[in-house]
This record gives structure tokens, sequence and C-alpha cells, in this order.
């Protein structure tokens, strides 16, 4: 069975007759990026073959998903326009050269789970739906969706700073100070592992309202990691960095805010990284038990209703929302570090 | 050579005596140095050699402060040093360079150290045009060669103008030619690159007083090394130390005219004497390896 769906699109790509450079993009895409005219034509063909399943899948429907034709010709004409002006920007050039390939491998996925789901009914309907049906859900609950989104930022974000500042002043104190380390180590070592989340039943019960046990659930995840990454930092800063800073008469305010601080970045920066996936975590099963607002609301509530293209409409937006954090995150860790060599990049 | 102001800022070293605990073997203390004293004169270049282990480190951590010796003291003029200070500077072989700060920031740091950066900027400059880091400002120092990183590392701790610098084994981990070369930045810096470039920029300003004047002034050096002719060459006094414990067996003038040459009769003199106190001389060289 799985076979036969691997070739399906392929049986597709050989009937529009673009055979080389679809399959090449789905194949070896790095093998692609290098030659121009394929580069050129990857997301055009691939949208084109997107269009041709779905003109042939939703001509039999009465609900055609209007927004879906839309989107793909959105595509298309981008495609189109960049392949239009690659000569003229060599930033652009560079771009299509690196993306073009995985661009027109994800429109191409589009096109087999459209196949999959309204074409050849392979799966249960209500449960998934296909991404016409998805797109409109997204759009048609435009409003609901943008204000769930907002609340899960703010909540979010009033979490994470609230942990990571928590953090960062719990982190530095154990990590610089052998006394408070050996009070606070221990309390680190036995609450933090427990999962913020199994704090639920305790938060809903102590706090005023929802919205601030949440924030203070999110900062709870936050903290563990961030403090956990910022101590070990701190005490690992090199002897020799602290004994050079003393040898030209520094304080001890210097020692922490100037040597060893930054000495601990690299470590801090793996904190925050942690934390803030773990917020994600936090955000959408506070949201989904306790909060009625947020996209963890969202879902749970859509889902109560059977409608399964909300639901995959917050996971999309989930995913580009979240996705977006941790980019956000890397350009500030790429600022801020751009004095290590050989840094990760995201 | 050492006027009657400089020598309230001599450094003498009285019957120090420091031990550690070996890590591990909880029972034993192991003795680095036993008793150890010595007189260094303001502005003097001295050279510290001996076998690995024979806690020339040690003695250094100690001058500098960041230990404190079990008993004996260490003065510097009338003042006993109690702990780490801007007037004593410390330049290790790793140049230990703050890699998130770029070259100029780490030139500042000692300034920024001491809350003296606004009024004292310009200095920051000069010791940059001084060690020929000019168009490195903004370079972090992982773009920087070993020799490049040792020469900021220098600025670092000079720029704090301290009394007392003391180097361990700053050029030990350079190839063979920079070593030369930095020897010769070192001892220019000893000099004070100012008086240098007096000397050659505009010699009708330079009076004999204001010569003995920068004299004065200039840095007291203690170079720690493994390298006799370094020691040789750079040095006004070489102290030869046996180690297990550290002792300073032996103090052997080096009264050659500077530039030295390092091929010279004299220079090779010396270092045949040094060998046969460090006993490497030639006999166990030839072939007899009892000992």
């Amino acid at each position: 069975m799985t076979n036969a769906l691997e070739e399906l699109p392929q049986r597709a790509v050989a009937a529009n007759g673009h055979r080389a450079g679809a399959e090449n993009g789905l194949v070896a895409p790095a093998a692609t990026a290098k030659s121009r005219p394929h580069t050129l034509l990857l997301v055009p063909v691939a949208a084109g073959i997107a269009l041709a399943i779905h003109f042939f899948i939703s001509r039999h429907q009465l609900s055609a998903g209007q927004y879906y034709w839309l989107f793909l010709f959105i595509v298309l004409g981008a495609g189109l326009v960049g392949a239009a002006l690659y000569p003229f920007f060599s930033g652009l050039r560079e771009r299509m050269h690196n993306l073009s390939a995985i661009f027109a491998a994800a429109i191409l996925l589009l096109g087999l789970w459209e196949v999959i789901t309204s074409g050849l009914r392979l799966l249960p309907l209500p449960y998934f739906p296909s991404p016409a049906a998805i797109l409109d859900s997204m759009i048609n609950d435009r409003g609901l969706l943008f204000d769930s989104t907002w609340h899960s930022l703010m909540m979010l974000m009033n979490g994470y700073v609230l942990g990571v500042i928590v953090g960062l002043i719990s982190g530095v104190c154990i990590g610089w100070s052998s006394s408070i380390r050996y009070w606070g180590m221990p309390v680190l070592k036995i609450v933090g592992p427990i999962p913020a989340t199994a704090w639920i039943p305790l938060a809903m019960v102590i706090s005023p309202s929802t919205a601030v046990s949440s924030a203070a659930l999110i900062a709870l995840a936050v903290w563990f990691p961030v403090t956990m990454l910022t101590a070990s930092g701190i005490s690992n800063t090199r002897a020799s960095y602290l004994d050079v800073a003393r040898t030209f008469g520094a304080k001890e305010s210097y020692l922490i805010f100037r040597v060893a601080i930054p000495a601990a970045m690299p470590n801090i920066f793996i904190g925050l990284f942690m934390g803030l996936g773990a917020s994600f975590l936090t955000l959408v099963v506070a949201e989904s038990v306790g909060v009625k607002s947020g996209l963890g609301w969202y879902v749970s509530w859509a889902q109560g209703w059977a409608e399964y293209g909300k639901v995959y409409a917050a996971l999309v937006i989930m995913a580009g929302f979240f996705s977006s954090l941790m980019t956000l995150l890397f350009k500030v860790r790429d600022i801020v570090l751009v004095w290590q060599k050989g840094i990760i990049k995201w | 050579m050492v006027t009657v102001g400089a020598e309230t800022s001599s450094l003498r070293v009285r019957e120090v005596t420091k031990s550690f605990h070996p890590p591990g073997n909880g029972a034993a203390r192991r003795l680095a140095l036993d008793s150890i004293s010595l007189s260094i004169a303001a502005g003097e270049l001295v050279a510290i050699i001996g076998p690995s282990g024979c806690g020339k480190s040690t003695l250094l951590r100690l001058i500098a402060g960041l230990d404190t010796p079990d008993s004996g003291e260490i003065t510097i003029g009338f003042e006993q040093i109690s702990g780490p200070s801007a007037e004593r500077g410390l330049v290790f072989q790793d140049p230990n360079l703050f890699p998130w700060l770029t070259v100029r920031r780490n030139i500042e740091a000692g300034l920024v150290a001491r809350g003296v950066l606004h009024e004292k900027r310009d200095e920051v400059q000069k010791f940059m045009e001084l060690v020929g880091l000019d168009g490195f400002a903004d370079a972090y120092p992982h773009h920087l060669s070993g020799g490049m990183a040792q020469r900021v590392a220098l600025a670092r701790a000079l720029i704090n103008h301290p009394k007392v610098l003391l180097l361990d084994e700053p050029l030990g981990a350079l190839d063979a030619f920079t070593r030369m070369r930095m020897q010769d930045e070192v001892l220019h810096l000893w000099r004070g690159g100012r008086a240098e470039r007096a000397v050659r920029v505009r010699p009708e300003i330079v009076s004999e007083k204001l010569l003995r004047l920068w004299q004065s002034r200039r840095t007291t050096m203690i170079l720690v090394t493994h390298d006799i002719d370094e020691a040789i060459y750079m040095s006004d006094r070489i102290m030869v130390m046996s180690p297990r414990p550290g002792r300073i067996e032996r103090t052997i003038p080096v009264e050659l005219d500077r530039p030295r040459d390092r091929s010279s009769a004299d220079f090779l003199r010396l270092r045949a004497e040094i060998l046969e106190h460090l006993h490497f001389a030639g006999k166990s060289a030839s072939g007899n390896n009892g000992s």
C-alpha cells in the first residue's frame, strides 16, 4: 500500500511531462540546485502539478476549495516572477539555488496529500481533511485563529521572559557562589526535573486565575534548563580568565558581569533554547486543560466539534509560530555570540 | 642604573614557602617553594629559568597575589602584597584573551575594570600602535595568530602601567622565528616605546634628564622561561631554580650590551655555564647516560 502511495506523484509527474526536473526535486535536490534551468523551473513546475491534481480532484466535488486555487496560483506566480527576476539579483539567485528544490518538494507533498485524502479517499475523512479543506478552515476562521495566536504569544512571552529572568539570576548565583550552590543545587536537582505540566493540578488550586498560573508554569518550565546551564557555564569559567582579570585590578562585579557571564554565554543560549522548547510544550498543555484562549485551547475546542480542518489549521499556525520564535532566538544568538567560531546554523 | 626614586618600588621576596595538596592524595603536602628569597630592583628585567615543576609559575602567582604564601612575605617598596592588583600585570603562555571581546576591547579591559576608561581612552590607541595592532582593532581573538594574540595580551597587561610585569613563558607557544622577533618586541616594551620612538623621531627633545626619567619608569619584568637563549638574550640577571622543592640555586648576571648577539663568544660561554648548572652540560650529552 505504501508503495502504491509513493508511486502516485511520480505517475502524476510523468503524466504532466515534466518528469526530469520534478523527480530530481524529490530525489536529489542537491544535484539540481547546481544547474540553472532546473532551479528556475522547479517551483512553477511543482505548482503546476499541484494545480493539475487539484483540478482533477475538485471538479467532482461541490465545495471546491477556492482558497487553495488562489494559494497555488500565487505560488505559481511567485515561482514565475522569481524565474523572471533570476538574472538580475544575485541575492535572489543564491536563495533560489538553495531553496527551490525544497519548496518544490513541499508543494508536491501537498499534491500527494490531496491525492491520498480527497482524491483516493484512502484515509477516514473527518480526521484527515485535504489541504484545500484545511486552508478553507484557516481562512474562514481567521478571526478566532488570529485571536488565539495572539493570546498564545502573550502568554508565552510572559512566561518565557519571567522564567529567563529568574533562571539567569538563580543560575548566576548558583554558579558563582559556592554557599548558594550548596543550598540551591539540591532544590534545583529535585524540583527541576519535574515536568512543569505535572504542577497543573496544584497550580489550579493555588492561583487566582488560569492565565497567571499558566504563565507561572511556563516560567517554571523555562527556569530549570536556563538555571542549570547558566550555573554550569558560570562555574566552568576558565580560571585563567578570572586570574587575568584580577591582575588588572578587576573587582568582583567585573569578574561576574564582564568575565563569567560572557564566558558562559554559549551555555546560557543552550539553556534558552531548551527553555523555549519546554515553554511550547507547557503552553499547549496549559491552554488545552485550563486557559480558555490560545492555540492549544483552539485545538482541543475544534476537536470537540470534530472540526479537524480547524485542528490542522491551528497545527500549521503553531508550526509557523514556534518555528519563527526559534529562528528569532537563533538570530539573537548569532548576534550575541558573533565572537564564537564554528557556530551551528539554524 | 637604579635611581633612588625607583628604589622604593623594588620587589623583595623574603623566605617564602608554599606547599600544595596534590589532587587525589589527601595526606601529604608537596613543598613547591622552599624558603625562597630574592630581590629585584625597579626597572630590572630578570629571567627565572629551571626545569618543569620547579615552582617558577607558583612564584609568579604569589608575586601576582593570586595565591598567598604559607610563610614569608613579598613586598613592593614598603608595601606588602596581600592580593592581586593592577600594579602587577601577568601574561601567561596562553594569551587568555577574552574571546568575546574585540582586540580593542581586550586592551581596554584593564581600564574598564578600574573604571578609568573614560579619562584614559587615548591610551588604548597608543598601546595598539605600540604593539603594532593598529589595523586589527575590531578583530576577534580567534582571528589572530599566536604572536599577534600575545601582543594583545602584553598591551592589555601594560595599559595599567604596572610596576611589575610577570611573564610566565609568554613566548613558549610561538614558533622559533616569531619568538625571536617577539623577544625584541618585549624588550622594546620594557624600555618603553615612548623613549625609543622619541630618540628616533625627535632626538632634539630628548635630554639626559628625560632619558633617566624614562629609565626609572621602566616596568620591572620577571620572565619565566624554559629557553636559555631567551633568558640570556633578554634579561639583566638570570635566576636558576632547582626543583622539588623549588629553590633558587644561583643568580647569574648578564653583563652584555644590548642588542645582544646570539652567537657571540660571551653569549655562548654564558649558555654553557647555565647548562652546567642545570646539569645538561656536554658530558651527559656525549653518551654518559648514568646520572
